[in-house]
């Protein structure tokens, strides 16, 4: 077991070693050892397709990247520009934990490509907000213990965050009675975060969390 | 991924254009029915054409009254818009019903139409799959069944299809509008647009290959009562096991049914009998079906839901 404390490792560095180690064992013959492994853990850049350039304005710096086209937006975030606060729970759209916000709009991230994006504004849970200087969102979620695991939150806050707009601008719901008239409720918050799925089921102190933030922002 | 090349196009005739260049290739716009099947390779295409930027991203006044939906209009804007709110609350409603915000942010139009099955044995590579693999036979068919169709189904394919929008188009006699690749264009009722499986379940619509929808025309509004109401295994983002889109103007109604047949379900004979009560509209729109075991429960709920929908709308 490795003592986190004295070599400095963290979590991350710990489990890629460990993934890449295994691969070398499985692959002991192979040149590259992470290439047998599924395209999502492996930088796409050596592709012999020719790559595409883009440019993605993430949390307010520009970044200009060649993409192998397959590679959604997820990907781009975590392998490339190294970004990992948005996490990959399914992978197929089902789960939220990929929830970003492009052109202030959310979207789920693993489910579009990159190269769809040159241009576009994108912000990830990075962008939000960091230590000491969070944002409201962030901070309600700590206050009121908004998750439990932590692996769906970022998705959680960047889809709330997004969904707190849909509000105002008087996007209507499935729950919503009157379409002509959209207001906060409990039941729309449920409704409109069912895209988001938490297995801690932490969800009675998300919905706190998105509460405080809209009691907040009236007051 | 199976690698792909890639192309953004700026117009309906460059996308058109594009395509009788490659013949392996598909159109990409919000991708989120698309991307997922090309991770699992089901969907194999060897180019992608962008078309997010071709316009066709408004809503419009038509001069007989409707309105005209432009194909990439996202399922958000759509189901917010005004005048749909207003006028066709049951395409509103019916979008909403489905999927989950950040998909509708993302989903078009044209792209909700084209929607695959859900299916579990199309997603599952491993077994047969009639519109996956033609001619490997239906796992479906004495397999997990309790989703699937009752009505519309064929002896290669009982896949229901899975859009809520498609049931609300259905219900209010939308025309889709596409350009071929030789630049001609066309308009289709949706009474003919999605085809039952018959014995070729991997053909789901008319369109010939490389057809490209640039949009939806709805005919001026109907007024009267717009319901959609969906029944499904949990309160928000499933896919229906049973649905029902009405709209009910005094003693005349219109019904489409959603979750229990091949293609978006509209008998219009069934509609006639709305003076009958729910029993004869549901019987006469759900004659012929053949459900699995597993699935027969889907015709009383049926029954039941359009039930709550009238009397809903009669209170």
């Amino acid at each position: 077991m490795l003592d986190m404390k004295n070599d400095k490792s963290t979590r991350r560095t710990v489990l890629a070693t460990t993934s890449l180690g295994v691969a070398g064992m499985a692959f002991p013959s192979e040149g590259n050892p992470a290439s047998a492994a599924n395209s999502a853990f492996v930088p796409t850049s050596a592709t012999p397709l020719p790559g595409i350039m883009v440019v993605l304005k993430v949390n307010g710096t520009e970044h200009r990247l060649t993409l192998d086209p397959r590679v959604t937006l997820l990907d781009a975030m975590r392998e490339h520009l190294h970004l990992t606060g948005s996490k990959k729970g399914c992978d197929h759209g089902q789960c939220g934990a990929c929830t970003m916000i492009v052109e202030g709009r959310r979207l789920i991230s693993c489910l579009t490509l990159a190269v769809m994006h040159d241009g576009e504004a994108i912000t990830t849970i990075e962008g939000l907000g960091e230590p000491g200087r969070l944002h409201p969102m962030q901070a309600e979620f700590l206050r009121h213990d908004g998750f439990q695991c932590g692996y769906c939150t970022p998705g959680q806050i960047c889809s709330a965050v997004a969904m707190l707009n849909e509000i105002e601008q008087g996007i209507p719901s499935h729950v919503t009675e009157d379409m002509e008239h959209v207001a906060f409720s409990d039941t729309e918050v449920r409704e409109r975060m069912s895209g988001n799925l938490c297995r801690c089921a932490a969800y009675p102190n998300i919905i706190a969390a998105i509460r405080a933030v809209h009691e907040g922002a009236k007051a | 991924m199976k690698a792909f090349t890639y192309e953004r196009v700026a117009s309906p005739r460059a996308a058109a254009e594009a395509v009788r260049r490659n013949p392996g290739a598909k159109f990409i716009a919000g991708g989120t029915n698309l991307l997922d099947l090309m991770k699992l390779q089901i969907e194999v295409p060897t180019h992608l054409i962008d078309v997010n930027h071709v316009g066709l991203d408004t809503i419009e006044a038509t001069p007989e009254g409707g309105l005209r939906i432009g194909a990439l209009v996202r399922n958000t804007d759509l189901a917010a818009d005004r005048r749909v709110r207003r006028d066709y609350a049951v395409l509103s409603r019916a979008i909403v019903a489905g999927a989950s915000a950040q998909l509708r942010n993302r989903a078009t139009t044209a792209g909700n139409l084209l929607q695959r099955s859900r299916c579990s044995y199309f997603y599952d590579t491993t077994k047969p799959c009639n519109k996956r693999a033609p001619g490997s036979g239906c796992s479906a068919i004495g397999g997990f069944s309790r989703n699937l169709a009752v009505i519309g189904v064929s002896d290669a394919c009982i896949s229901q299809h899975p859009s809520d929008m498609s049931v609300a188009m259905r219900l209010l006699d939308a025309t889709i509008e596409t350009v071929m690749p030789d630049g001609a264009s066309r308009s289709i009722a949706i009474d003919g647009f999605h085809t039952l499986p018959g014995d070729t379940p991997h053909v789901e619509t008319v369109l010939q290959p490389g057809e490209f929808i640039t949009g939806v025309v709805l005919p001026k509004p109907l007024g009267g009562k717009h319901v959609y109401r969906k029944v499904r295994d949990r309160a928000s983002y499933a896919f229906a096991t049973v649905s029902v889109a009405a709209v009910i103007t005094g003693d005349r109604a219109r019904f489409a049914f959603g979750g229990v047949a091949t293609r978006p379900w509209r008998v219009t004979e069934a509609e006639t009998r709305y003076g009958d009560g729910a029993q004869a509209v549901a019987d006469t729109a759900l004659q012929g079906a053949t459900p699995t075991r597993e699935n027969a429960f889907k015709i009383p709920l049926l029954q039941r839901t359009l039930a709550a929908v009238i009397s809903d709308i009669k209170a």
